[in-house]
């Protein structure tokens, strides 16, 4: 099937290699993938500062350039859920709304759509380490994505998962939270990267860059030798 | 530009997120609630049936309030019960403060009421020359104190007991100790006498039953139990949000208050007032007076958006997952009601402008929504508060950024070189971190900047 990409800004920008083992994944697995370079943002910073009007007018070219029928795939689950619950409600009462609606119902966060829409665990991968996985709290509570992600993980060969304690405790990210109360971000950033060490993981992995990000920037000020990594990075290896 | 109290919010944020010894006690604290709760969740059928149920029940209420609270003061009244309708806390303190003149009081008992600790009740008393003793373990240490209660449901919960003992030799000259048992027994023969002395005993209600007439005490002392009843004069404090319709509700609200407050399957006492010492009883106040009080919850009941808040059964929950209420600790929110709930009503309490701060100091993890046994749904409130406090007054500058960014994402293949010629500039973001603006400062201050990619996805995909 054709299956349209929806690359975040973040991972356009910063962590490209996310995006690139999504359409490994999906060419391999013999599906044509469609990107739109007329989107760059899906509006979630604007949406979550308040600035509902504004968003719109981001929001609205999303609409335009993804209608259509084809699903929509996002390797985030923050921005997946940004388009699938919020866009709903960003567009209520105003003329876009059927189309807001009509998108929503077509958009898969990545390990979601694998498993739930695809029916796939096993994707011949393999990616010998030991790893921990850290929950995105918008592709966890927003989409209820919790065993999709632990189902692939599982058919990696030599892959061995640790849970962590704490594992549903949000990073501390938030967006521009990270950066209008960085001392709480932080806060909860190292609680949560502690929990990782404590797994004594050589990756910590997440469906979810955005979080990545704030905790390798973490890391990496701490010196620890604990390297994150998105889940569709896992998947493409073997 | 920061409102002053967001600025202290800040502060008081940045001092104890840096408390590495605080963090690690308030973290031992909920862990052992969360072990406990989720050991008393496990119980229920069905825990996710039953908060359904509880927020049907609530919806219900809510949108009928004022039936319900017709039926429940019809009742009350019956009994010789005298209600007070009051629209704002100035109203329900004079009430208060008028009785205890008019009963020539001297010694006025409390048991745990946060509603009184919103209207500032104990300090207009203590102003009026009134002697107030609360009689809740955890809010007579804060009283002691002289600090506000640190949580809705464990005042304390800061202090340990070496800090108690401490505390108890300094107020009250009894020796150390670090027993909890022996500490419990100090306060206990401390209120005693309080109890038979006071001439008016004051208490909340955590639920008011339509249908009986009866305000419902929730408790594990005993305290509220003998404020209620061993006084003369008995005044109960009441949000006029607490109204349920039925007494069988309590079947359901009773257990998963505790549940979700202590983690207890309940607590160990709960307890049905209806009125005073009817003609056919041996005991009990001579007097019941039952203050509702408004202060703003009908301005959260016009709003059809977020007047789900109001049935919040306080039970604290929210508190307890929240991530921001674990590093700030309850102090830095600086108003009664704190963590999720706290930020969602605040702002409709006490005012948007002085209190959105609060809706922005959360990442919406939404733990909150996902615990609450009544499905407010909380964290989609917060967003909803930052809608209107922007659509009320949006920081310019800020306002300007994110129009610019919304113009610029028009043009993803210039933002796309643009941002490839900043990667010249990362190598100086290291070494001039002290110059960098606020928002890239306050990331740079503990976290290492991600890189920028050579190639960004869609070059590579032009490129393939």
């Amino acid at each position: 099937m054709k299956i349209n990409l929806f690359i975040p800004c973040f991972v356009d920008q910063l962590f490209p290699s996310v995006g690139i083992s999504v359409v490994r994944i999906f060419e391999k697995l013999g599906h044509t993938v469609d990107f739109k370079e007329a989107i760059f943002c899906c509006g979630q910073p604007l949406f979550n500062g308040g600035y509902w009007e504004e968003t719109r007018g981001i929001a609205t070219r999303v609409l335009e350039t993804l209608a259509g029928s084809d699903p929509v795939v996002v390797p985030s689950g923050s921005c997946a859920a940004m388009v699938k619950n919020f866009y709903p409600e960003l567009f209520r009462k105003t003329p876009q709304a059927e189309a807001a609606v009509q998108l929503s119902e077509r958009v898969f966060e990545f390990s979601s759509f694998l498993v739930d829409q695809l029916g796939i665990t096993d994707l011949g991968s393999r990616f010998p380490a030991k790893v921990t996985f850290h929950d995105g709290c918008h592709g966890l509570r927003e989409l209820h994505v919790k065993l999709q992600p632990r189902q692939l993980l599982e058919r990696v060969k030599d892959l061995t998962l640790v849970e962590m304690e704490d594992q549903t405790s949000c990073c501390g990210f938030g967006g521009t939270f990270a950066v209008k109360f960085p001392m709480i971000s932080t806060a909860m950033g190292e609680t949560k990267s502690a929990s990782a060490l404590e797994t004594g993981a050589e990756y910590l992995v997440s469906n979810d860059s955005s979080c990545l990000m704030h905790l390798q920037g973490l890391l990496s000020r701490q010196n620890q030798k604990l390297k994150t990594i998105h889940l569709a990075e896992v998947l493409a290896s073997s | 530009m920061l409102s002053s109290l967001a600025a202290k919010f800040k502060n008081s944020s940045t001092k104890f997120t840096a408390d590495l010894g605080h963090r690690a006690k308030i973290r031992t604290a909920l862990k052992s609630y969360e072990k406990a709760r989720n050991g008393t969740q496990s119980q229920y059928q069905d825990w996710q049936a039953a908060r359904t149920a509880a927020s049907t029940i609530k919806w219900e209420a809510i949108n009928h309030l004022d039936a319900y609270l017709t039926e429940f003061v019809e009742k009350l009244t019956a009994r010789g019960t005298k209600v007070f309708w009051a629209s704002n806390g100035q109203e329900a303190r004079d009430y208060v403060v008028a009785l205890a003149k008019e009963k020539g009081a001297r010694s006025i008992i409390k048991s745990k009421s946060m509603t009184s600790e919103e209207i500032h009740l104990n300090e207009a008393l203590r102003q009026a020359g009134y002697e107030v003793v609360e009689s809740d373990l955890g809010e007579y240490i804060v009283q002691l104190r002289e600090e506000a209660p640190y949580h809705l449901v464990f005042p304390a919960m800061h202090l340990t007991r070496h800090e108690i003992s401490d505390l108890f030799q300094e107020k009250l000259h009894t020796p150390p100790t670090d027993s909890p048992e022996e500490l419990t027994m100090i306060a206990r023969r401390a209120l005693r006498m309080k109890y038979l002395e006071a001439d008016i005993g004051i208490s909340g209600a955590n639920f008011g039953i339509a249908e009986t007439g009866m305000i419902s005490i929730t408790e594990n002392e005993g305290n509220a139990r003998l404020t209620t009843a061993l006084p003369k004069v008995h005044v109960a404090l009441m949000g006029i949000e607490k109204v349920i319709p039925k007494l069988a509700d309590l079947a359901l609200f009773l257990p998963m208050l505790a549940t979700a407050g202590t983690g207890q399957q309940i607590t160990c006492y709960n307890s049905l007032i209806g009125g005073p010492r009817q003609p056919d009883e041996t005991d009990g106040p001579e007097e019941f007076h039952l203050i509702l009080l408004d202060n703003q919850r009908t301005q959260l009941l016009a709003d059809a958006e977020q007047r789900d808040a109001l049935h919040c059964i306080r039970c604290g929950a929210c508190l307890n997952v929240c991530p921001i209420y674990r590093n700030v600790g309850g102090h830095t929110y600086a108003t009664t009601y704190q963590g999720p709930i706290g930020s969602v009503i605040t702002p409709h309490l006490r005012g948007l402008m002085d209190w959105k701060h609060l809706s922005y100091a959360s990442s919406l993890c939404g733990a909150c929504t996902e615990t609450c046994p009544v499905k407010i749904d909380l964290h989609h409130h917060l967003l909803h508060n930052r809608r209107n406090a922007v659509a009320q007054q949006p920081d310019p500058a800020e306002r300007f950024a994110f129009r610019a960014f919304a113009f610029l994402t028009r043009f993803p293949g210039l933002l796309n070189r643009l941002a490839r010629l900043s990667r010249h500039f990362m190598p100086l973001t290291n070494a001039a971190r002290s110059f960098l603006p606020p928002p890239v400062k306050g990331w740079v201050a503990s976290r290492d900047l991600p890189p920028i990619a050579a190639k960004s996805f869609r070059d590579y995909w032009r490129t393939r």
